[in-house]
């Protein structure tokens, strides 16, 4: 699906969920289990909150689940090796309220499509459903499945060092240096996969990185040449810092001024389409070492 | 006499200031018609093409452009705030519907659709959020404010309009219909269920007596269109853009009949529609899970991120073309479809055309699906290399995510998103942004039952080497000028708008709303009002021509004076 915030310009949504007295239109219903612990949201339905599970009851759930579903189903819900389907995204499981859907499957109304009668009661049956709820609960947004997050970490340095070594001196030599500025880029960057990140775009967001600014040239109509940090530039402004601190702002018409530019940046920029995946985890299995 | 007459000043006073000017709204067969003094539909008109017959404001006249008004809306239960900027006027008429439970308030919110211009009046959403509008000041007639039970908020793309009834569709998956005239509620119905994680975007297309009406989701669940009856909001049928039992169509291209039912291709932006043909056109999304192939094994999984044609009255499909065939980087190619006739290798033909997120221009016969071109827009695009015997890109299976990280671009965000893009007929060209973007993507999850929706990976954004407005041929899709934004990681603004005028407006990525040469690409006037956040539009009122656009909460109508 697309709509995805990483898509858009940050849009400031301010969520004021004030949890308490809740009033129906109609009052068809009143708040139900008043004081009940909310749970946090389950991000992919964001602002919707689903009701508290009974703690007692999950245990109870999740133990009967290991002896009696775990095999078909997985431990983690997304399927097993027996065959049973992935309960993550079982429409019945995400719909489910209080066990009308998941507790006659439990107890064989499915039998015809090969799921067998487990012989659960009610009480059981409904602990293996509030069980289920309590792990659905926890799906991220966009789909990332429960633990998704507290997986061991795979190894991403694959790459040789020695070559990245010989690249590192043939392409990035002539700005950096690895016994100057990044002779410690593998501790500011401890994570692998946050260094190679780093590395690519040409600094990261990691505050301890200090990105160079772009500096900028401006030629106005006498010959007159104004320099400083470039604040902001467009097709009709450009604004840069000078020396003493002040701030300048130049209109952009026709030939006249000459803005030139000058971006450290640049360079990463024009490598990007020219790097194959194996320059960069050379390059990657290179600078890990440089603490 | 006298006293007649000051009663009659007084009822009319009474009357225009009860009275909002609205007219009978929209009548079907007025859609038929190209865009010209009304926006009465998404895309202005069925064809897509965003391309205005407006003349007056144009290369010549377009430096007199300048403000009329602009007008603020708040969302949420609270009335907005007094202004400042001007005598208080009436309250406007708050109408509260929905069935959340009330608890949730959303006090920001940015318009991301298109604004409906029809007989003075502008109607205007937000999520859960909508307004009418006075077209000739910006002062508001009625705001609607719907309590959602949750879903993703993250835009609404506008209303669809029939006669005197508008419909739109709230997050929490629901088809609201409202009197256009007053924004009372007709009707709600149920359209998705949110806890399966459907959230619903787009704007309704009304064609004829049908209310088109996509869906969202970011989860494993089946895309689908579905039709309602303006009138009753019943269903009328159900089109899912992924095989749901044995021996569907596609079924053969999944690993399994399961892998299809949670496959995605969610139909999440307005299509365009052929009266001729009497076909519905429009693009569908990515697979799911996105990024990892277990469950979904190795061939297309149809018909996700394809163009697909349905027959308007009865939802079934005439045609489809993938255009990225076994999506591995979300890149879903729900993008807007333009109807283009003209000239091809000599021939006149009906022709459908899209610019997709994939960083790929698509060019297809519009009456039989027949595959015309397909051409590399996105200049840095890496993850295919040649074509599949179709005609779709072939996806370059090492540039999937890998554990150590696979340099691919553009990023999952896509060389164009949901923004419309816009056709003139006069140039021939068609306008689209490039936004030539990398990401490193890690695979995270080396499950063979693979991760679900957008799970199993880390997708670390490295920037871009630039982003652009390009004007492509659409007879090869091939760029005759591309303007370049200061902007690195980011597109112009919200869409796209030609004119006969021979304008192109956008956002420019930099706060400036933009008017360009159609023919050139030259800079002929800009205004600095901030990030535009939708797609500039035009309408003509009392001799005058209007164009309009959003930035986040603030919509701005600009006039020659």
């Amino acid at each position: 699906m697309g709509n995805r915030y990483s898509r858009y310009m940050a849009v400031s949504t301010a969520w004021v969920v004030a949890v308490g007295a809740v009033c129906y239109f109609g009052g068809l219903k009143t708040a139900s289990a008043a004081g009940a612990q909310e749970q946090r949201p389950s991000s992919f339905n964001s602002g919707q909150v689903r009701p508290a599970e009974d703690p007692a009851k999950v245990i109870h759930g999740k133990a009967l689940y290991a002896i009696n579903c775990q095999a078909c189903h997985g431990q983690d819900l997304r399927g097993g090796d027996m065959g049973g389907p992935n309960l993550l995204r079982s429409q019945v499981a995400l719909t489910d309220q209080h066990g009308e859907l998941i507790v006659p499957i439990i107890q064989g109304s499915r039998m015809s499509q090969g799921m067998p009668n487990i012989g659960l009661n009610d009480e059981d049956a409904g602990a293996v459903a509030a069980y289920i709820r309590s792990v659905i609960g926890t799906i991220g947004s966009q789909g990332t499945p429960p633990g998704e997050k507290d997986k061991p970490k795979l190894n991403i340095v694959v790459g040789d060092a020695t070559r990245g070594k010989e690249y590192f001196a043939a392409h990035c030599a002539s700005c950096h240096s690895a016994t100057g500025d990044l002779k410690t880029i593998a501790t500011t960057y401890p994570e692998p996969m946050q260094l190679q990140a780093a590395w690519v775009a040409g600094g990261g967001r990691n505050r301890s990185a200090v990105r160079k600014a772009p500096t900028v040239d401006v030629t106005v109509a006498q010959g007159k040449k104004i320099s400083g940090e470039l604040v902001r530039i467009d097709d009709f402004l450009v604004t840069l810092k000078q020396s003493d601190g002040t701030q300048r702002t130049f209109a952009r018409k026709g030939a006249m001024p000459v803005v030139v530019v000058h971006d450290p940046m640049q360079a990463h920029r024009d490598m990007m389409p020219r790097y194959t995946d194996n320059d960069i985890h050379d390059v990657t299995a290179y600078l890990v070492t440089l603490k | 006499m006298k006293r007649t007459y000051t009663l009659s000043i007084a009822s009319l006073l009474l009357s225009s200031a009860f009275s909002f000017c609205q007219g009978s709204g929209v009548a079907p067969e007025e859609l038929l018609k190209p865009l010209k003094n009304d926006w009465p539909t998404y895309n202005g008109d069925y064809t897509g093409k965003r391309y205005s017959a407006l003349t007056q404001v144009n290369r010549l006249t377009v430096k007199n452009l300048s403000l009329a008004w602009f007008s603020r809306m708040t969302p949420g239960r609270d009335a907005a705030a007094p202004s400042a900027r001007g005598p208080q006027g009436p309250q406007v008429p708050l109408i509260v519907g929905g069935e959340g439970p009330d608890n949730i308030n959303i006090r920001a919110g940015s318009i991301k659709g298109s604004v409906l211009a029809v007989d003075g009046t502008l109607y205007v959403t937000m999520p859960d959020n909508a307004w009418a509008i006075d077209a000739r000041d910006g002062h508001q007639l009625w705001h609607y404010f719907w309590k959602t039970k949750g879903g993703t908020h993250i835009g609404n793309r506008g209303f669809g309009m029939w006669n005197g009834y508008l419909f739109m569709e709230t997050p929490d998956d629901y088809l609201v219909s409202l009197d256009a005239k007053t924004g009372k509620e007709r009707w709600h119905k149920m359209i998705a269920n949110v806890e399966e994680g459907y959230f619903a975007t787009p704007a309704p297309i009304v064609i004829g007596n049908h209310v088109l009406v996509g869906m969202g989701n970011d989860i494993d669940s089946p895309g689908f269109l579905q039709s309602f009856d303006p009138e009753t909001g019943e269903l009328q049928w159900k089109f899912y853009t992924v095989p749901m039992k044995k021996g569907d169509p596609g079924a053969d291209t999944w690993k399994s009949i399961d892998a299809a039912r949670h496959g995605g291709a969610q139909t999440w932006i307005t299509g365009a529609y052929d009266p001729e043909t009497k076909l519905y056109i429009f693009g569908t999304g990515n697979p799911t899970p996105a990024y990892t192939t277990g469950l979904r094994g190795d061939l297309d999984n149809l018909f996700t991120c394809s163009l697909i044609a349905v027959n308007v009255d009865t939802g079934k499909m005439a045609w489809y073309f993938q255009t990225s065939p076994h999506d591995m980087h979300d890149y879903d190619s729900a993008q807007t479809p333009v109807l283009i006739d003209g000239v091809f290798k000599g021939k006149m033909r009906k022709m459908v055309a899209t610019a997709a997120r994939n960083g790929y221009y698509f060019l297809v016969d519009r009456v039989t699906g027949e595959h015309l071109v397909t051409a590399k827009y996105g200049e840095t695009t890496n993850w295919a290399k040649g074509l599949t015997p179709a005609g779709g890109p072939k996806r370059d299976p090492d540039k999937d995510a890998t554990v150590a990280g696979s340099l691919a671009s553009p990023n999952s965000g896509g060389t164009i998103n949901w923004e419309p893009v816009t056709f003139s007929p006069v140039t021939k060209l068609f306008y689209t942004y490039e936004d030539d973007s990398f990401s490193i993507l890690h695979l995270t999850d080396t499950d063979p039952r693979g991760s679900m929706g957008l799970g199993g990976k880390e997708e670390m954004y490295v920037g871009g080497t630039g982003s652009y407005l390009s004007a492509l041929d659409y007879r090869t899709g091939v760029a005759r000028w591309r303007h370049k934004f200061y902007s690195y990681g980011g597109l112009g603004g919200g869409g796209l708008l030609s004119t006969a005028g021979g304008l192109v407006f956008t956002g420019d990525a930099a706060g400036n709303l933009v008017a360009f040469d159609a023919a050139d690409g030259k800079l002929l006037w800009n205004t600095r009002i901030g990030n535009i956040s939708n797609a500039p539009q035009t309408f003509e009122m009392d001799g005058h021509q209007y164009v309009i656009c959003a930035s986040g909460d603030t919509l701005w109508s600009f006039i020659l004076h």
